[in-house]
């Protein structure tokens, strides 16, 4: 009961900090309690653990539960919470530990087993060096000694967090933390000292653009449909994703979901929309419990539901939980979902800030694009327009991945070089391994070489050299990653995910896949029809790639082609050498390596001869054996039953 | 408004609104297109009318661009036909290569779009999808490995029939067409009214042919080969013969089939009289004893296979009349039994008609005499059309003949029945004659004929108001159906047609690619009108005898028996 | 049949835009989709089956058959691709027989390729029921597969 009591006093605390949040009168009187709502001041040790899809793949369950044992265990009185993610992908689980009066101090990569370990040090004043990561310093608390800040460690230092300033600082499924840190405040701004049209005007002027596609102007987007005239007007905020290898709409969400309830917010009260949806992937299991929270939470604090803190304005915002098909991430494809139909794009025009969802006038923007929203109308576009480049405002957030020494959600204000994104922030290639490429924007974006890290990174700039900044995802790849493999990996998987409605895109990328897993074959025959039918192919790929760009029916097909023409491009020789010299450099192309027995190393102990599937081995016990070509399939097989290192492969 | 559009150096003008292709059609410009369909909303699922808009990064598809003053068009530069050419070798490189064995040779769209692109080279290859080829239905063949999914049947059996059968299912390159859950169409609820074969541009849907073995029956010695034919394939036959649309074949037809080797020809215009007569005397029947009113048409096999599982609790009011192909087939079976020494076995009995769901009405259990069907064999009329080709009769030849006594009847009013609204019109004439013992002096009754699908009319006999209605399309029939189970509907008659236009736009017609063809049909069954013997047919000498000699009158006990008959609801997956 | 009724009363307007959702629910609860469900949900929606088996069959998460007691997820994004995932779904399907989206006649084991688990730092990811692994080698598929069948007898 008591409980109870202070629960709804706490609540209304912060409905009312949140109605007098310009005069901040509230704020002031009741400084200590949002003290320790922020945490600036904390009366047991803190203890909070990252709960996200990676972290639980990285088995936070059992850390979880492994603190909850140790603070039993030993009586110990804290608080334990989850937190979002910093952002670091291959150092989950985080844990985090705040002990009164001293900075947040957190370690990395913290398996159950080594959960007592560090308490113990903790709870003794001392910091285990090896499983730390750093420390967030500020002025309020006391640091600890030779632990390093965690803002300036090399893989935070360079970006800049406009966005996911609070990602992995606060619990991300209570709206009291998520008020105390700002939130809400730029909504009711909004609904409170400016008309649709004034929004959509510092939109405008803010320079944003549409980060999930081509860059369109968001401002220009909403006024569109601001000025379509309508029964309803519906805002749809596209967290689809489902790109391979892009992670950070779904980080975000997990990490910080009351921030984009407030983006939309925001976004439909510009657009004239009382009715928003979000449409997220239902695989983003965590995202979505996190966002339904979110949704009740604000629809209980009275910032959704009807005549928000009495400004007239109504809004409802609905989940809506794709079933799995990237080609929802094309507007009339995601408005076709979510209107219970089969995901395929429709020809425009009529746009869909004409004719959208239900017909009537729809705006769609992605997760990251209207996460901008709010650090406009807070900062205003002036302020905003100071951070990217001329023509492309504002931060780029990337999911970085791939070989590359440190992975994560990464924010950096755009016009960055590429250099400092691979090398500075992710650490560069590990293994001493060279960087071949770097694959910029998805299956449908490009792939860029070594000779573009110095590109800065902006819409215009990425285009030109053939990517597309478009999903975010940033997936840099070593000389052991073979060029064609990799645009075959990412033609086989948009050959399964095109709607299969336009001819060019539906029967040609399947014909550019077979092109490519042509040339990385081994022939039947090299002399047949095979040969011809593999010249014949590459002869026509470029022109093939041309025509699905040019008459495809949505951004899917267009840019399906993306990744062929620039590698064809850029990687020429490496197409040359698959094709004429029948050679994959990076070995990943089985079927194209040959393989050799040295005969000074082979002990004849016949077990590459037992294992090879085609009889391909001839020798007797004791005798070096040797491999005949033309029976050979390139398995490997035999290359790796070798305890000798006997077989060679070339 | 009128803007100027600049089209290949040339202005032109443009209604502004309109999409590129209408503002080029008349203009000597012809695009090809694919999966465009006249009358429904543009999908831009094909591509392949592309065009070239300075300013423009991308083709764009003149099917659904709207024409803007700016617009600098370019309709066949050289990267507009690289891509369309690009386009048509992709669909050629999953197409089985089997053009010289297939049904739509030489009427294919495909075939003809490579033809026209002047592709003479194949540039690309790969492996093709694979498929299953679906036989299970009487009358329509699936094979989807020549499908280009252009969404032409989806289209028109969803909008115009609102059946459904057909969907895409799956996704990028295995998307394809086929029913719910997979099924071959023979167990979903497809109608076979073949409307999917009219629009497939390839020989991916068609008619499942009995071809084979009327030529063996004909060929047969011992055999007694019997033909009939429907007033609507009479008046479409031309068509796929290359001769003027709308042209009157009967006789013609007649001394074709005789040529082939038939050894009846009949004209199946007397079974529709006996049909009107039935249906006539039926109607009068519940009207007087206000027993399930009103009382809905049967004629059309794929409609009452529609009510049959979707409407199974209005099947009381089905006419029971059989249909007229099956009027024929039994009374064909029982006056050749009669009349010659044959016995049941040795007859074979063909029925040429304008629908591929007269193949599965045929094969209904209802429609067999001793476990023998009344009728062995159907064909289309673009069957005719080839069995004519095959046996080398050149009709422009040839004389017309009659057909062979006695169901050798041509004009008549009977033959309104071939299109919409005709039913009602034949019928309420011996309806009026039943009820008030007089003819009507203006028999032709306007508001049952022309293009519209849904017709309604009043007529006041003997101080009744008796309503009329004619509804085609299925898909136009919902409302009244929702209404009739809400007991709100005052009609007395209801014809349904499930082709739009009727018969003579069934799914067994010859193809056409505008509305413009079924008018002509239209106009040809009602030209035919003034000209007739017998505007009433109660009063045909022919039908008089012929109940005199075997039936009796109308829908008596005999009659019944022979020209009756039943339905039951069916369980499929709607 | 109880259990989609109950679903379907969760759904008082009759909107195509539910059909997704509903769907969802009812594989939710019976782990895949029946003509049953088809038809019931055709039914309340006034939607021909046609439609339904079409929209399911569109979306990569629905299914018409019921999945192995061990549900595998092989993670095929990017990274997990540069990380040689490709290697490990050669090695499942030679383990298993069965291709994704499929389950084993003995009804063991399910494979499902997944385009991004969301964990790309620690890939190749692979997940068995709820239970998840990184940085999985080839060597592992054999083990892992073996351990799920050891458990089962």
């Amino acid at each position: 009961m008591v409980e109870q009591t202070t629960q709804q006093q706490l609540k209304d605390l912060l409905i009312a900090m949140l109605s007098d949040y310009s005069d901040r009168q509230v704020e002031s009187n009741n400084r200590e309690a949002i003290e320790r709502l922020r945490r600036d001041k904390v009366d047991q040790p803190v203890i909070s653990l990252t709960y996200t899809t990676a972290s639980m793949i990285a088995g936070a369950d059992l850390t979880y539960q492994a603190i909850l044992d140790y603070l039993e265990e030993r009586e110990i009185d804290a608080s334990l919470r989850l937190s979002g993610s910093l952002g670091l992908g291959n150092s989950e689980p985080l844990m985090e530990v705040q002990l009164p009066g001293k900075t947040r101090v957190t370690f990395s990569r913290v398996e159950p087993e080594k959960v007592s370990d560090i308490l113990d040090a903790v709870f003794n004043n001392f910091i285990p060096e090896e499983h730390v990561l750093g420390q967030h310093i500020n002025e309020l608390h006391e640091p600890w000694e030779h632990v390093p800040n965690i803002s300036e460690l090399p893989f935070f230092s360079i970006q800049k967090r406009l966005i996911l300033q609070n990602s992995g600082m606060i619990d991300p499924e209570s709206i009291a933390e998520y008020i105390v840190h700002g939130g809400y405040r730029n909504f009711l701004k909004a609904i409170r000292n400016y008309t649709p049209e004034e929004i959509c005007d510092l939109i405008e002027e803010s320079g944003l653009r549409g980060r999930g596609g081509e860059g369109y102007p968001t401002g220009r987007k909403w006024k569109n449909t601001l000025s379509s005239p309508a029964e309803q007007r519906y805002l749809v905020c596209n967290a689809g994703e489902s790109d391979p290898g892009a992670f950070m709409e779904r980080m975000i969400m997990e990490s910080n979901p009351h921030s984009l309830i407030e983006a939309v917010a925001i976004s439909a009260y510009a657009i004239g929309a009382e009715k928003a949806y979000i449409f997220i992937e239902g695989e983003y299991e965590v995202a979505v419990s996190r966002l339904k929270k979110a949704i009740a939470q604000a629809k209980e604090y009275g910032i959704l539901g009807h005549d928000i803190y009495e400004s007239g304005f109504n809004l409802n915002i609905q989940l809506h939980q794709g079933a799995g098909a990237y080609v929802c991430g094309e507007e009339t494809a995601l408005i076709a979902s979510l209107e219970g139909k089969r995901g395929m794009p429709r020809p425009k025009p009529p746009y869909p800030s004409r004719k959208g969802f239900m017909g009537q006038p729809t705006v769609v923007n992605n997760v990251e694009t209207l996460l901008n929203v709010p650090v406009i109308v807070d900062h205003g576009p002036g302020w905003y327009h100071q951070t990217g480049t001329e023509k492309s405002a504002g931060t780029k957030i990337f999911s970085l991945s791939g070989k590359i020494d440190r992975s994560g959600l990464v924010e950096i204000p755009m016009g960055m070089p590429l250099r400092e994104v691979v090398y500075k922030i992710g650490g560069g290639i590990p293994d001493n391994k060279e960087l071949k490429g770097i694959l910029v924007g998805g299956p449908a974006g490009g792939i860029l070489t070594y000779d573009h890290l110095d590109t800065r990174i902006d819409y215009e700039e990425i285009a030109e050299l053939g990517g597309a900044l478009g999903s975010g995802g940033l997936v840099v790849i070593d000389e052991e990653t073979c060029i064609l493999d990799t645009v075959k990996y990412y033609m086989h998987f948009l050959k399964q995910e095109s709607c299969g409605k336009c001819i060019p895109c539906r029967e040609g990328i399947r014909r550019m896949y077979e092109i490519l897993d042509n040339i990385t074959q081994k022939p039947g025959d090299e002399q047949g029809a095979s040969t011809l039918q593999r010249f014949k192919g590459v002869i026509n790929l470029e022109k093939l790639a041309h025509v699905i760009r040019d008459t495809s029916l949505c951004g899917l097909g267009r840019r399906a082609a993306n990744p062929i023409l620039s590698t064809i491009h850029w990687f020429r020789d490496e197409y040359e050498e698959h094709i004429f010299e029948r050679k994959c450099r990076a070995g990943v192309c089985q079927e194209l390596r040959t393989f050799y027995i040295d005969v000074d190393l082979c002990t004849g102990c016949t077990i590459c001869a037992q294992k090879c599937p085609t009889g391909a081995i001839v020798g007797s016990a004791k005798h070096a054996h040797f491999i005949v070509q033309e029976k050979c399939i390139g398995c490997g097989i035999c290359y790796e039953s070798c305890k000798f290192g006997a077989i060679i492969s070339k | 408004m009128q803007i100027d559009i600049e089209v290949n150096n040339q202005t032109l003008s443009a209604r502004k609104g309109e999409t590129i292709l209408e503002a080029l059609a008349g203009e000597g410009i012809q695009i090809p297109t694919l999966c465009r369909l006249e009358d429904f909303t543009p999908t831009g699922a094909c591509r392949l009318c592309v065009v070239e808009v300075e300013g423009r990064d991308h083709l764009v598809p003149a099917c659904s661009y709207p024409v803007e003053e700016w617009m600098k068009i370019r309709t066949h530069s050289p990267r507009v036909i690289e891509a369309r050419k690009m386009i048509v070798e992709l669909l050629l490189s999953n197409h089985p290569d089997d053009c010289l064995y297939c049904e739509r040779n030489g009427h294919c769209e495909l075939q003809r779009l490579a033809e026209e692109l002047n592709i003479r080279e194949r540039r690309l290859s790969g492996r093709k999808s694979r498929t299953n080829l679906d036989l299970s239905s009487p009358g329509i063949v699936y094979d989807p490995s020549k499908c280009v999914l252009c969404s032409r049947c989806v289209r028109i059996c969803e909008e115009n029939q609102q059946v459904s059968t057909l969907d895409f299912t799956g996704r990028g390159n295995t998307t394809a067409v086929s029913a719910a859950m997979g099924k071959d169409l023979n167990f979903s609820n497809c109608i076979q009214c073949g409307q999917c074969i009219m629009v497939c541009p390839t020989g991916a849907l068609h008619d499942k042919s009995y071809l084979d073995a009327i030529q063996q029956a004909v060929n047969r010695e011992d055999m007694t080969t019997v033909v009939h034919y429907a007033p609507s394939v009479a008046v479409s036959l031309a068509e796929e013969l290359g001769m003027k649309p709308g042209k009157d074949m009967s006789g013609l037809i007649n001394r074709a089939l005789k040529k082939i080797g038939f050894d009846k020809v009949y004209d199946g215009t007397f079974a529709s009289e006996i049909y009107v007569m039935e249906e006539a005397a039926e109607l009068a029947d519940r009207i007087d004893k206000g027993d399930a009113l009103p009382v809905i048409s049967s004629s059309c096999p794929a409609w009452v296979k529609e009510a049959e599982q979707k409407y199974p609790d209005l099947l009381p009011h089905l006419s029971t009349v059989k249909s007229p192909e099956q009027i024929a087939g039994s009374i064909i079976k029982r006056y050749c039994l009669e009349s010659s020494d044959r016995g049941q076995n040795d007859i074979f009995s063909v029925a040429i008609s304008p629908c591929p769901a007269k193949k599965f009405e045929a094969q209904r259990q209802e429609m067999t005499h001793q476990g023998i069907s009344d009728i062995d064999a159907v064909m289309t009329t673009r069957e005719l059309a080839r069995l004519i080709k095959l046996y080398g009769v050149d009709m422009h030849a040839i004389e017309p003949a009659a057909a062979d006594q006695p169901f050798n009847k041509d004009r008549s009013a009977a033959r309104l029945t071939a299109s919409l609204g005709g039913t009602n019109e034949a019928i309420l004439r011996t309806l009026y004659y039943k009820i008030t013992g007089k003819d009507l002096k203006n028999p032709r009754i306007s508001k049952m004929r022309g293009a519209r699908n849904t017709k309604y009319f009043s007529f006041q006999m003997e101080n009744q108001d008796l309503n009329f209605a004619a509804l085609s399309p299925l898909g136009d029939i919902r409302e009244l159906m929702e209404d009739m189970r809400n007991e709100q509907v005052t009609h007395h008659y209801v014809e349904v047609m499930a082709c739009k236009g009727g018969c003579i736009n069934g799914g067994g017609q010859p193809f056409h690619h505008s509305s413009q063809t079924v008018r002509s049909r239209m106009k040809a069954i009602h030209n035919q009108e003034d000209k007739m013997d017998t505007r009433f047919i109660h009063h045909s000498p022919e039908v008089k005898r012929f109940y005199s000699d075997y039936l009796d009158h109308p829908n008596g006990e005999e009659a019944r028996k022979l020209l009756h008959t039943r339905f039951s609801a069916r369980d499929v997956l709607l | 049949m109880d259990s989609i009724a109950k679903i379907l009363e969760r759904y008082p307007f009759v909107e195509r835009e539910n059909l997704i959702p509903i769907l969802q629910e009812i594989q939710q609860e019976q782990g895949y989709l029946t003509e049953e469900a088809v038809r019931e949900v055709g039914r309340y929606l006034n939607l021909p089956a046609s439609k339904i088996y079409s929209l399911a069959t569109f979306y990569n998460r629905f299914r018409f058959h019921p999945l192995g007691s061990y549900h595998i997820r092989l993670c095929r994004g990017t990274s997990c691709q540069v990380h040689q995932s490709g290697k490990l779904e050669k090695k499942i399907i030679g383990e298993l027989g069965i291709e994704d989206g499929q389950t084993t006649t003995d009804g063991l084991y399910s494979l499902e390729v997944v385009s991004c688990m969301g964990a790309c730092g620690m890939g190749p990811v692979m997940a068995v029921n709820n239970r998840y692994y990184t940085g999985v080698t080839e060597d592992q598929v054999e083990e892992i597969i073996a351990y799920y069948r050891e458990t089962e007898e």
